[in-house]
């Protein structure tokens, strides 16, 4: 039998019903994965931690996971894997225990390392660790796992371990099942999403999130449920499988060292592809680290500028601010402007712009002190009275100063860091 | 013939780097890629862009070609200034290369 395993969340701030929509309409599910960390994300909890010392994870998961209350009640084994407990695992398993009191709560906690660090102005540094400790969990009866940061793989790999009995050491299969995590990992990313035929894909409004069925030798048949949008094929899927992919030969996980050289993809039709013949070797001795340290102020402010010679009057706005910042002692330790619509994305393709009459002006600003970013905001609006005939598209007002974070990625020795598992049983 | 004709792509970012896979269509063009598509061309072709020097790794089992383009986000993807700061349309911009034809049989 495979396992069927489901994500529905590639981010914090993808879809809150998606979680709710798969139950309905794949009903067979066994697992359902929600992604929420991105590398900063980490430093945007610590922000909301702050101000609000019981604030450290996403908060948004408790309302998914009371979504999916009617269908725990009617499919008992349904499974829900996700690192929405960010800094704080706990504080979000508690939130979830007033939610839903009769599941049984895995929390996986472990993966804070700053204190293990020499480095001492990081806000915050998460080792992501794997698998293991998602597997026992769930071992342990948990129907609801909640991780703080853990490889994204990882979240699939767990629930796999658990169901087939695979050993920490039989990496190919491991390789596998990290494929398929991987796979699903940015949602709907493989069932068309970011596809570069996406224009031609039938409803784009309801994508399908993607579902694994995950075979007892690692290999997998991805697809999404039925009546829903996107596509999986051949292409979704590669398209996928090399997203932020680096050495293929070697990627790197914390539960198997994965070639991708080995792998092949079958087009099996209507939205079923096969992905087999991973192969895997053990992984590294460290584990990554991700820190984040603060990094000063940022804002970043667009005006649009229609009419002749658009592209030329929005650059002379771009120097005409940097000057006035000059001259009130204001000079930001960066600043660029871009002119959207003019080749500002990719440089390397200007030329396809030419001849344009409508561009978006962007200007960004950063610097360590807050007051120079703060006088920049109020230097770009002065345009729409002062800048050139054709200037509009102001109605978001003066741009906001937000403070930046940098991300510092290292590794630490994996003997150094101790996952651990806590059960929450229910009430 | 733009590779636009001929592969798919997909773009994102590791740290300061980002990636761009790039896959044959047709998995028969796959030596039409090898040969174009060489890491030389794809740094040239980013060179505005300001990039270091590219690798280029082959995935024959998959008819792909997996681009790495050093420093391309300057900071990485939280720190980087640029309204693209994370590289998710530098596979855009990389189907518009121009795959000449001029040495097909």
């Amino acid at each position: 039998m495979t396992l069927r395993i489901a994500n529905a969340s590639a981010f914090w701030g993808d879809d809150p019903t998606a979680a709710a929509r798969l139950a309905e309409r794949a009903a067979d599910l066994d697992v359902i994965t929600l992604d929420y960390l991105a590398e900063v994300s980490m430093s945007i909890l610590a922000k909301q931690r702050e101000r609000d010392p019981t604030a450290g994870y996403a908060r948004d998961f408790v309302g998914v996971v009371k979504s999916l209350l009617p269908f725990w009640q009617a499919v008992r084994r349904l499974k829900v894997v996700s690192n929405a407990g960010g800094l704080d695992p706990m504080a979000c398993a508690l939130a979830c225990r007033q939610v839903a009191p009769r599941l049984t709560i895995g929390v996986v906690t472990g993966d804070e390392v700053k204190p293990l660090l020499d480095r001492k102005d990081l806000i915050t540094a998460n080792a992501y660790i794997g698998a293991e400790p998602v597997a026992e969990a769930i071992r342990r009866g948990a129907d609801l796992v909640i991780t703080g940061r853990v490889a994204d793989p990882s979240l699939t790999v767990g629930p796999a371990m658990a169901h087939f009995g695979w050993q920490p050491t039989d990496y190919d299969r491991l390789a596998g099942a990290t494929v398929a995590g991987h796979l699903i990992e940015c949602g709907t990313q493989v069932t068309g999403g970011i596809s570069t035929d996406w224009l031609l894909l039938p409803g784009l409004d309801d994508i399908g999130f993607p579902i694994v069925e995950i075979a007892a030798d690692g290999s997998c048949v991805v697809t999404k449920p039925p009546g829903t949008g996107g596509r999986v094929n051949a292409l979704t899927v590669k398209e996928q499988l090399l997203y932020e992919l680096g050495d293929p030969a070697n990627y790197l996980s914390p539960d198997a060292t994965v070639s991708f050289l080995t792998l092949a993809v079958d087009d099996l039709g209507h939205d079923r592809v096969r992905v087999s013949g991973a192969t895997g070797r053990p992984p590294p001795a460290t584990y990554k680290v991700s820190g984040t340290y603060r990094a000063g102020y940022r804002a970043s402010g667009m005006l649009t500028v229609f009419g002749r010679d658009a592209a030329a009057k929005a650059r002379r706005c771009g120097e005409i601010v940097r000057e006035k910042l000059l001259r009130l002692n204001a000079e930001p330790d960066e600043y660029l402007v871009e002119v959207l619509g003019a080749g500002a994305v990719a440089p390397c393709h200007a030329p396809l712009a030419r001849g344009t009459g409508e561009v978006v002006l962007r200007i960004t600003v950063a610097d360590q002190n807050r007051e120079t970013v703060e006088t920049f905001t109020r230097q770009l609006m002065p345009l729409i009275s002062a800048g050139p005939q054709g200037i509009t598209g102001y109605a978001e007002g003066r741009p906001v100063v937000r403070e930046v974070f940098g991300y510092w990625p290292t590794t630490i020795e994996r003997s150094k860091v101790r996952p651990h598992v806590q059960i929450l049983e229910a009430t | 013939m733009k590779l636009y004709d001929i592969a798919v792509a997909r773009s994102g970012d590791k740290g300061s780097a980002a990636n761009i896979g790039v896959i044959a269509r047709n998995p028969a063009n796959y030596d039409k890629l090898l040969r174009h598509m060489t890491a030389e061309r794809v740094e040239a072709f980013f060179k505005p862009v300001g990039v270091g020097k590219v690798i280029r790794y082959e995935l024959p089992n998959l008819a792909a070609l997996n681009f790495i383009l050093p420093d391309i986000l300057q900071g990485g993807g939280s720190v980087n200034l640029r309204i693209d700061a994370q590289g998710k349309a530098l596979g855009q911009a990389l189907l518009e290369m121009e795959i000449e034809s001029k040495d097909e049989g």
